[in-house]
Protein backbone atom coordinates (compact mmCIF):
# COMPACT_ATOMS: atom_id res chain seq x y z
CA UNK A 1 0.00 0.00 0.00
CA UNK A 2 1.97 2.90 -1.33
CA UNK A 3 1.30 6.28 -2.86
CA UNK A 4 0.20 5.74 -6.44
CA UNK A 5 -1.27 2.27 -5.82
CA UNK A 6 -4.61 1.77 -7.55
CA UNK A 7 -7.61 0.04 -6.01
CA UNK A 8 -9.24 -2.61 -8.20
CA UNK A 9 -12.21 -1.27 -10.11
CA UNK A 10 -15.50 -2.24 -8.48
CA UNK A 11 -18.98 -2.24 -10.03
CA UNK A 12 -22.24 -1.96 -8.12
CA UNK A 13 -25.49 -2.75 -9.94
CA UNK A 14 -27.99 -0.28 -8.55
CA UNK A 15 -31.09 -2.40 -9.00
CA UNK A 16 -34.37 -1.04 -7.59
CA UNK A 17 -34.05 -3.64 -4.82
CA UNK A 18 -30.59 -2.32 -4.00
CA UNK A 19 -31.70 1.33 -3.96
CA UNK A 20 -34.69 0.58 -1.74
CA UNK A 21 -33.12 -1.92 0.65
CA UNK A 22 -30.13 0.33 1.32
CA UNK A 23 -32.35 3.37 1.87
CA UNK A 24 -34.42 1.47 4.43
CA UNK A 25 -31.39 -0.10 6.16
CA UNK A 26 -29.96 3.40 6.58
CA UNK A 27 -33.34 4.56 7.96
CA UNK A 28 -33.84 7.02 5.11
CA UNK A 29 -37.55 7.02 4.26
CA UNK A 30 -37.51 9.91 1.76
CA UNK A 31 -39.93 8.86 -0.99
CA UNK A 32 -37.42 9.56 -3.81
CA UNK A 33 -35.45 6.53 -2.61
CA UNK A 34 -38.31 4.02 -2.75
CA UNK A 35 -41.32 5.35 -4.68
CA UNK A 36 -40.70 5.66 -8.37
CA UNK A 37 -43.99 7.45 -9.18
CA UNK A 38 -43.23 10.18 -6.66
CA UNK A 39 -39.57 10.38 -7.70
CA UNK A 40 -40.64 11.01 -11.29
CA UNK A 41 -43.27 13.50 -10.19
CA UNK A 42 -40.53 15.42 -8.38
CA UNK A 43 -38.47 15.67 -11.55
CA UNK A 44 -36.15 12.66 -11.22
CA UNK A 45 -35.97 10.01 -13.88
CA UNK A 46 -36.23 7.21 -11.30
CA UNK A 47 -35.58 6.44 -7.64
CA UNK A 48 -31.95 7.03 -6.68
CA UNK A 49 -29.40 6.02 -4.04
CA UNK A 50 -29.36 8.04 -0.80
CA UNK A 51 -26.25 9.73 0.58
CA UNK A 52 -25.81 7.41 3.57
CA UNK A 53 -25.57 4.50 1.16
CA UNK A 54 -23.04 6.30 -1.02
CA UNK A 55 -20.96 6.91 2.11
CA UNK A 56 -21.28 3.24 3.03
CA UNK A 57 -20.25 2.07 -0.43
CA UNK A 58 -17.21 4.35 -0.42
CA UNK A 59 -16.20 2.97 2.97
CA UNK A 60 -16.71 -0.62 1.82
CA UNK A 61 -14.73 -0.04 -1.39
CA UNK A 62 -11.73 1.11 0.64
CA UNK A 63 -11.93 -1.48 3.44
CA UNK A 64 -12.47 -4.36 0.96
CA UNK A 65 -9.14 -3.35 -0.50
CA UNK A 66 -7.30 -2.33 2.69
CA UNK A 67 -8.44 -5.32 4.76
CA UNK A 68 -10.28 -5.59 8.08
CA UNK A 69 -7.35 -4.33 10.14
CA UNK A 70 -7.59 -0.85 8.58
CA UNK A 71 -9.40 1.77 10.64
CA UNK A 72 -11.53 4.31 8.80
CA UNK A 73 -10.94 7.85 10.09
CA UNK A 74 -12.61 10.08 7.53
CA UNK A 75 -14.95 9.84 4.57
CA UNK A 76 -15.21 13.18 2.74
CA UNK A 77 -17.40 13.08 -0.31
CA UNK A 78 -18.69 15.47 -2.90
CA UNK A 79 -21.93 14.49 -4.54
CA UNK A 80 -22.59 14.85 -8.25
CA UNK A 81 -24.97 13.10 -10.64
CA UNK A 82 -27.62 10.96 -8.91
CA UNK A 83 -27.19 7.19 -9.12
CA UNK A 84 -30.56 5.99 -10.40
CA UNK A 85 -32.10 2.56 -10.32
CA UNK A 86 -30.66 0.43 -13.15
CA UNK A 87 -27.40 2.43 -13.22
CA UNK A 88 -24.07 0.67 -12.83
CA UNK A 89 -21.95 2.54 -10.32
CA UNK A 90 -18.26 2.05 -11.06
CA UNK A 91 -15.69 2.79 -8.39
CA UNK A 92 -12.09 3.76 -8.99
CA UNK A 93 -9.50 4.64 -6.36
CA UNK A 94 -5.89 5.47 -5.78
CA UNK A 95 -3.62 6.06 -2.80
CA UNK A 96 -2.62 9.71 -3.01
CA UNK A 97 -0.69 10.04 0.23
CA UNK A 98 0.93 7.80 2.81
CA UNK A 99 2.44 9.06 6.03
CA UNK A 100 3.58 6.01 8.00
CA UNK A 101 0.31 4.34 9.09
CA UNK A 102 -1.98 7.04 7.69
CA UNK A 103 -3.22 6.66 4.12
CA UNK A 104 -5.31 9.01 2.03
CA UNK A 105 -7.24 7.36 -0.78
CA UNK A 106 -8.97 9.24 -3.57
CA UNK A 107 -12.20 7.61 -4.70
CA UNK A 108 -14.50 8.24 -7.67
CA UNK A 109 -17.85 6.55 -8.22
CA UNK A 110 -19.18 7.02 -11.72
CA UNK A 111 -22.34 6.18 -13.65
CA UNK A 112 -23.22 6.69 -17.30
CA UNK A 113 -24.45 10.20 -16.35
CA UNK A 114 -21.13 11.31 -14.87
CA UNK A 115 -19.42 11.35 -11.51
CA UNK A 116 -21.86 10.36 -8.78
CA UNK A 117 -19.34 10.77 -5.99
CA UNK A 118 -15.78 12.00 -5.67
CA UNK A 119 -13.88 12.20 -2.45
CA UNK A 120 -11.18 11.04 -0.14
CA UNK A 121 -11.08 8.39 2.55
CA UNK A 122 -8.49 8.50 5.33
CA UNK A 123 -7.55 5.23 6.96
CA UNK A 124 -5.01 4.02 9.47
CA UNK A 125 -3.32 0.69 8.85
CA UNK A 126 -1.37 -1.50 11.29
CA UNK A 127 2.34 -0.70 11.52
CA UNK B 1 -33.81 45.41 2.86
CA UNK B 2 -32.72 43.16 0.02
CA UNK B 3 -33.30 39.42 0.05
CA UNK B 4 -29.58 38.87 0.37
CA UNK B 5 -29.23 41.05 3.45
CA UNK B 6 -32.33 39.51 5.02
CA UNK B 7 -31.11 35.97 4.44
CA UNK B 8 -27.65 36.76 5.79
CA UNK B 9 -29.16 38.38 8.88
CA UNK B 10 -31.31 35.31 9.56
CA UNK B 11 -28.31 33.04 8.97
CA UNK B 12 -26.28 35.00 11.50
CA UNK B 13 -29.10 34.75 14.02
CA UNK B 14 -29.35 30.97 13.62
CA UNK B 15 -25.57 30.52 13.72
CA UNK B 16 -25.41 32.49 16.98
CA UNK B 17 -27.73 29.99 18.63
CA UNK B 18 -24.88 27.49 18.39
CA UNK B 19 -25.46 23.77 18.92
CA UNK B 20 -29.00 22.44 19.02
CA UNK B 21 -30.06 20.38 22.03
CA UNK B 22 -28.78 16.79 21.82
CA UNK B 23 -31.19 14.41 20.10
CA UNK B 24 -30.93 10.83 21.31
CA UNK B 25 -30.87 7.95 18.81
CA UNK B 26 -33.99 5.75 18.78
CA UNK B 27 -31.93 2.67 19.63
CA UNK B 28 -28.52 2.02 21.10
CA UNK B 29 -25.90 0.77 18.63
CA UNK B 30 -27.09 -2.78 17.96
CA UNK B 31 -26.22 -5.89 16.01
CA UNK B 32 -29.51 -6.39 14.11
CA UNK B 33 -29.28 -2.92 12.52
CA UNK B 34 -25.59 -3.47 11.79
CA UNK B 35 -26.34 -6.81 10.15
CA UNK B 36 -29.11 -5.30 8.03
CA UNK B 37 -26.69 -2.64 6.88
CA UNK B 38 -23.91 -5.14 6.11
CA UNK B 39 -26.35 -7.33 4.21
CA UNK B 40 -27.63 -4.61 1.88
CA UNK B 41 -24.26 -2.91 1.36
CA UNK B 42 -22.78 -6.37 0.77
CA UNK B 43 -19.95 -5.71 3.22
CA UNK B 44 -18.33 -8.95 4.47
CA UNK B 45 -15.94 -7.17 6.83
CA UNK B 46 -15.55 -9.61 9.75
CA UNK B 47 -14.94 -6.94 12.39
CA UNK B 48 -18.44 -5.62 12.86
CA UNK B 49 -19.56 -7.96 15.63
CA UNK B 50 -18.62 -5.69 18.53
CA UNK B 51 -18.29 -2.34 16.82
CA UNK B 52 -20.39 -0.66 14.13
CA UNK B 53 -19.20 0.33 10.65
CA UNK B 54 -18.15 3.98 11.06
CA UNK B 55 -20.18 5.03 8.00
CA UNK B 56 -23.31 4.00 9.93
CA UNK B 57 -22.90 6.85 12.41
CA UNK B 58 -25.66 8.94 10.84
CA UNK B 59 -27.97 5.92 10.64
CA UNK B 60 -28.32 5.75 14.44
CA UNK B 61 -29.84 9.22 14.67
CA UNK B 62 -32.00 9.29 11.54
CA UNK B 63 -35.46 10.68 12.20
CA UNK B 64 -37.26 7.60 10.87
CA UNK B 65 -40.47 7.29 8.89
CA UNK B 66 -42.40 9.94 10.80
CA UNK B 67 -39.43 12.06 11.80
CA UNK B 68 -39.93 15.77 12.46
CA UNK B 69 -37.13 18.27 12.69
CA UNK B 70 -36.63 19.65 16.18
CA UNK B 71 -37.64 23.33 16.50
CA UNK B 72 -34.01 24.28 17.20
CA UNK B 73 -32.63 22.31 14.25
CA UNK B 74 -30.52 24.88 12.37
CA UNK B 75 -30.76 23.23 8.95
CA UNK B 76 -34.56 23.08 9.19
CA UNK B 77 -34.71 26.74 10.24
CA UNK B 78 -32.44 27.85 7.41
CA UNK B 79 -34.36 25.77 4.84
CA UNK B 80 -37.58 27.48 5.90
CA UNK B 81 -36.08 30.94 5.40
CA UNK B 82 -34.73 30.05 1.96
CA UNK B 83 -38.03 28.41 0.98
CA UNK B 84 -39.80 31.65 1.81
CA UNK B 85 -37.28 33.58 -0.30
CA UNK B 86 -38.15 31.38 -3.29
CA UNK B 87 -35.22 28.97 -3.12
CA UNK B 88 -37.49 25.95 -2.93
CA UNK B 89 -35.36 23.05 -4.15
CA UNK B 90 -32.55 21.33 -2.34
CA UNK B 91 -29.67 19.07 -3.27
CA UNK B 92 -26.87 17.80 -1.04
CA UNK B 93 -23.38 18.60 -2.32
CA UNK B 94 -20.90 17.52 0.38
CA UNK B 95 -20.70 15.19 3.33
CA UNK B 96 -17.46 15.14 5.27
CA UNK B 97 -17.47 12.65 8.13
CA UNK B 98 -14.73 12.25 10.70
CA UNK B 99 -14.79 9.28 13.06
CA UNK B 100 -12.90 9.81 16.31
CA UNK B 101 -13.44 6.19 17.29
CA UNK B 102 -15.59 3.19 16.39
CA UNK B 103 -18.90 2.84 18.22
CA UNK B 104 -19.42 -0.24 20.38
CA UNK B 105 -22.60 -2.24 20.57
CA UNK B 106 -24.77 -0.97 23.41
CA UNK B 107 -23.57 2.64 23.24
CA UNK B 108 -26.36 5.16 22.90
CA UNK B 109 -25.42 8.15 20.75
CA UNK B 110 -26.99 11.57 20.55
CA UNK B 111 -26.44 14.24 17.95
CA UNK B 112 -26.30 18.02 17.97
CA UNK B 113 -26.14 20.33 15.03
CA UNK B 114 -25.10 23.91 14.36
CA UNK B 115 -25.11 26.26 11.38
CA UNK B 116 -21.60 26.83 10.15
CA UNK B 117 -21.93 28.83 6.95
CA UNK B 118 -24.47 30.27 4.52
CA UNK B 119 -23.12 31.61 1.23
CA UNK B 120 -24.99 33.05 -1.72
CA UNK B 121 -26.65 33.74 -3.93
CA UNK B 122 -24.53 31.75 -6.38
CA UNK B 123 -25.32 30.91 -9.96
CA UNK B 124 -25.14 27.14 -10.45
CA UNK B 125 -26.04 24.73 -13.22
CA UNK B 126 -29.26 23.92 -11.33
CA UNK B 127 -30.25 27.55 -10.80
CA UNK B 128 -29.45 30.39 -8.44
CA UNK B 129 -29.02 29.27 -4.88
CA UNK B 130 -27.42 29.34 -1.45
CA UNK B 131 -24.92 26.89 -0.01
CA UNK B 132 -25.81 25.99 3.56
CA UNK B 133 -23.23 24.18 5.69
CA UNK B 134 -24.05 22.58 9.01
CA UNK B 135 -21.89 20.72 11.46
CA UNK B 136 -23.22 17.73 13.37
CA UNK B 137 -21.47 16.12 16.32
CA UNK B 138 -22.30 12.70 17.70
CA UNK B 139 -21.77 12.12 21.40
CA UNK B 140 -21.66 9.14 23.73
CA UNK B 141 -22.30 10.85 27.03
CA UNK B 142 -20.03 13.92 26.90
CA UNK B 143 -17.53 12.35 24.53
CA UNK B 144 -17.63 13.53 20.91
CA UNK B 145 -17.25 10.36 18.81
CA UNK B 146 -17.88 11.60 15.28
CA UNK B 147 -18.47 14.77 13.31
CA UNK B 148 -19.96 15.70 10.00
CA UNK B 149 -19.85 18.81 7.87
CA UNK B 150 -22.83 18.66 5.58
CA UNK B 151 -23.49 21.08 2.74
CA UNK B 152 -26.61 21.51 0.68
CA UNK B 153 -27.48 23.79 -2.20
CA UNK B 154 -30.87 25.37 -1.70
CA UNK B 155 -31.86 26.71 -5.10
CA UNK B 156 -34.51 28.28 -7.27
CA UNK B 157 -34.92 25.81 -10.12
CA UNK B 158 -33.80 27.30 -13.43
CA UNK B 159 -36.62 27.76 -15.93
CA UNK B 160 -36.74 24.51 -17.77
CA UNK B 161 -36.27 24.97 -21.50
CA UNK B 162 -38.87 22.81 -23.15
CA UNK B 163 -36.63 22.32 -26.15
CA UNK B 164 -32.90 22.48 -26.19
CA UNK B 165 -31.65 25.07 -28.67
CA UNK B 166 -31.44 23.41 -32.04
CA UNK B 167 -27.76 23.03 -32.92
CA UNK B 168 -26.75 25.07 -35.94
CA UNK B 169 -25.95 22.55 -38.64
CA UNK B 170 -23.76 25.09 -40.40
CA UNK B 171 -21.51 25.13 -37.30
CA UNK B 172 -20.75 21.44 -37.73
CA UNK B 173 -17.09 20.56 -37.88
CA UNK B 174 -16.23 20.26 -41.55
CA UNK B 175 -14.05 17.56 -43.01
CA UNK B 176 -10.82 18.68 -44.60
CA UNK B 177 -11.20 17.62 -48.20
CA UNK B 178 -8.13 16.94 -50.33
CA UNK B 179 -7.32 15.19 -53.58
CA UNK B 180 -7.35 11.79 -51.88
CA UNK B 181 -10.78 12.26 -50.31
CA UNK B 182 -12.56 14.53 -52.82
CA UNK B 183 -14.26 11.56 -54.57
CA UNK B 184 -15.84 10.47 -51.26
CA UNK B 185 -17.49 13.82 -50.50
CA UNK B 186 -18.53 14.27 -54.12
CA UNK B 187 -20.21 10.87 -53.79
CA UNK B 188 -22.08 11.98 -50.67
CA UNK B 189 -23.37 15.06 -52.51
CA UNK B 190 -24.73 12.62 -55.13
CA UNK B 191 -26.18 10.23 -52.52
CA UNK B 192 -23.49 7.67 -53.23
CA UNK B 193 -21.36 6.00 -50.60
CA UNK B 194 -18.05 5.45 -52.38
CA UNK B 195 -15.36 3.06 -51.25
CA UNK B 196 -11.83 3.51 -52.52
CA UNK B 197 -10.69 0.68 -54.74
CA UNK B 198 -7.14 0.13 -55.86
CA UNK B 199 -6.64 0.72 -59.61
CA UNK B 200 -3.96 -1.95 -59.58
CA UNK B 201 -5.07 -4.95 -57.50
CA UNK B 202 -8.68 -4.00 -56.84
CA UNK B 203 -8.39 -3.97 -53.02
CA UNK B 204 -11.16 -2.05 -51.27
CA UNK B 205 -9.98 0.33 -48.57
CA UNK B 206 -11.27 2.99 -46.21
CA UNK B 207 -10.36 5.61 -45.07
CA UNK B 208 -8.96 6.80 -48.39
CA UNK B 209 -5.27 7.19 -49.00
CA UNK B 210 -2.99 7.90 -51.95
CA UNK B 211 -1.33 4.48 -52.19
CA UNK B 212 -2.51 0.88 -52.00
CA UNK B 213 -1.05 -0.77 -48.89
CA UNK B 214 -1.15 -4.11 -50.71
CA UNK B 215 0.40 -3.50 -54.14
CA UNK B 216 1.66 0.07 -53.95
CA UNK B 217 -0.35 1.36 -56.87
CA UNK B 218 -1.16 5.07 -56.76
CA UNK B 219 -4.11 5.20 -59.12
CA UNK B 220 -7.14 4.68 -56.85
CA UNK B 221 -10.63 4.28 -58.25
CA UNK B 222 -13.84 3.71 -56.33
CA UNK B 223 -16.82 1.45 -56.06
CA UNK B 224 -20.30 2.60 -55.03
CA UNK B 225 -21.36 0.75 -51.92
CA UNK B 226 -24.85 -0.57 -51.30
CA UNK B 227 -24.64 1.44 -48.09
CA UNK B 228 -25.58 -1.49 -45.89
CA UNK B 229 -23.68 -3.10 -43.05
CA UNK B 230 -23.69 -3.96 -39.37
CA UNK B 231 -22.40 -2.09 -36.31
CA UNK B 232 -18.93 -3.40 -35.50
CA UNK B 233 -18.40 -1.06 -32.54
CA UNK B 234 -19.66 2.27 -31.24
CA UNK B 235 -19.24 5.01 -28.66
CA UNK B 236 -21.88 7.23 -27.07
CA UNK B 237 -20.48 10.74 -26.87
CA UNK B 238 -21.70 12.76 -23.85
CA UNK B 239 -18.99 15.30 -23.27
CA UNK B 240 -17.56 17.70 -24.34
CA UNK B 241 -20.05 19.59 -26.49
CA UNK B 242 -19.36 19.38 -30.20
CA UNK B 243 -20.25 22.30 -32.49
CA UNK B 244 -23.39 21.62 -34.48
CA UNK B 245 -24.29 18.55 -32.40
CA UNK B 246 -26.62 17.84 -29.54
CA UNK B 247 -25.17 15.44 -26.97
CA UNK B 248 -25.39 12.56 -26.38
CA UNK B 249 -24.85 11.17 -29.86
CA UNK B 250 -23.63 7.83 -31.15
CA UNK B 251 -20.62 7.30 -33.39
CA UNK B 252 -20.65 3.84 -34.92
CA UNK B 253 -17.97 1.90 -36.73
CA UNK B 254 -19.92 0.03 -39.37
CA UNK B 255 -18.67 -3.01 -41.22
CA UNK B 256 -20.08 -2.64 -44.73
CA UNK B 257 -21.30 -5.65 -46.69
CA UNK B 258 -18.38 -4.96 -49.06
CA UNK B 259 -15.97 -5.66 -46.20
CA UNK B 260 -14.52 -2.29 -45.17
CA UNK B 261 -15.33 -0.45 -41.95
CA UNK B 262 -16.52 3.14 -41.89
CA UNK B 263 -17.23 5.61 -39.08
CA UNK B 264 -20.35 7.72 -38.87
CA UNK B 265 -23.06 8.99 -36.60
CA UNK B 266 -25.82 6.48 -35.84
CA UNK B 267 -29.34 7.77 -35.35
CA UNK B 268 -30.88 5.10 -33.13
CA UNK B 269 -30.25 2.78 -30.20
CA UNK B 270 -26.82 1.25 -30.80
CA UNK B 271 -25.87 -2.39 -30.37
CA UNK B 272 -23.09 -4.54 -31.74
CA UNK B 273 -24.24 -6.35 -34.88
CA UNK B 274 -27.17 -3.99 -35.50
CA UNK B 275 -27.97 -3.96 -39.25
CA UNK B 276 -27.76 -0.38 -40.53
CA UNK B 277 -27.96 1.55 -43.77
CA UNK B 278 -26.52 4.85 -44.88
CA UNK B 279 -28.46 8.12 -44.95
CA UNK B 280 -27.20 11.34 -46.44
CA UNK B 281 -27.83 14.66 -44.72
CA UNK B 282 -27.20 17.83 -46.68
CA UNK B 283 -25.46 20.44 -44.53
CA UNK B 284 -25.11 23.01 -47.32
CA UNK B 285 -24.32 23.07 -51.04
CA UNK B 286 -20.73 22.04 -50.37
CA UNK B 287 -21.17 19.38 -47.75
CA UNK B 288 -23.37 16.31 -47.35
CA UNK B 289 -22.64 14.00 -44.41
CA UNK B 290 -23.23 10.26 -44.46
CA UNK B 291 -24.61 8.69 -41.30
CA UNK B 292 -26.28 5.44 -40.23
CA UNK B 293 -29.74 4.38 -39.23
CA UNK B 294 -31.09 0.96 -38.20
CA UNK B 295 -32.38 -0.99 -41.20
CA UNK B 296 -36.13 -1.43 -41.48
CA UNK B 297 -35.76 -4.94 -42.93
CA UNK B 298 -33.57 -6.31 -40.15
Amino acid sequence: MRTGDSLPEWHVEATPTFVISTAIATRDFQDVHHDRDLAIKRGSKDIFINILTTTGLVQRYVTDWAGPEALVRQVNIRLGAPCYAYDTLKFFGQVVERDEQDLTIEVVGRTGHGDHVTGIVKIEVPA
Amino acid sequence: MTDKTAIEKEAARIAEQGESAPRLARDPVNLPMINNWLEVIGDRHPGYTEVAPPAMVQVWTMGGLHGQRAPDDPLGAMMKILDEAGFTSVVATNSDQTYHRYLRIGEHVSVTSSLEDVTGPKKTALGEGWFVTTRSTWYVGDEAVAEMRFRVLKFRPAEKQETKPEPQKAQAIRPSINRDTEYFWEGCRNQELRIQRCGGCGLLRHPPGPMCPECGATKPKYLVSDGRGVVYSYVVHHHPQVPGKQTPFVIALVELDEGVRMLGELDGEPSIGLPVEVVFTKVDDELTMPSWRPRADR
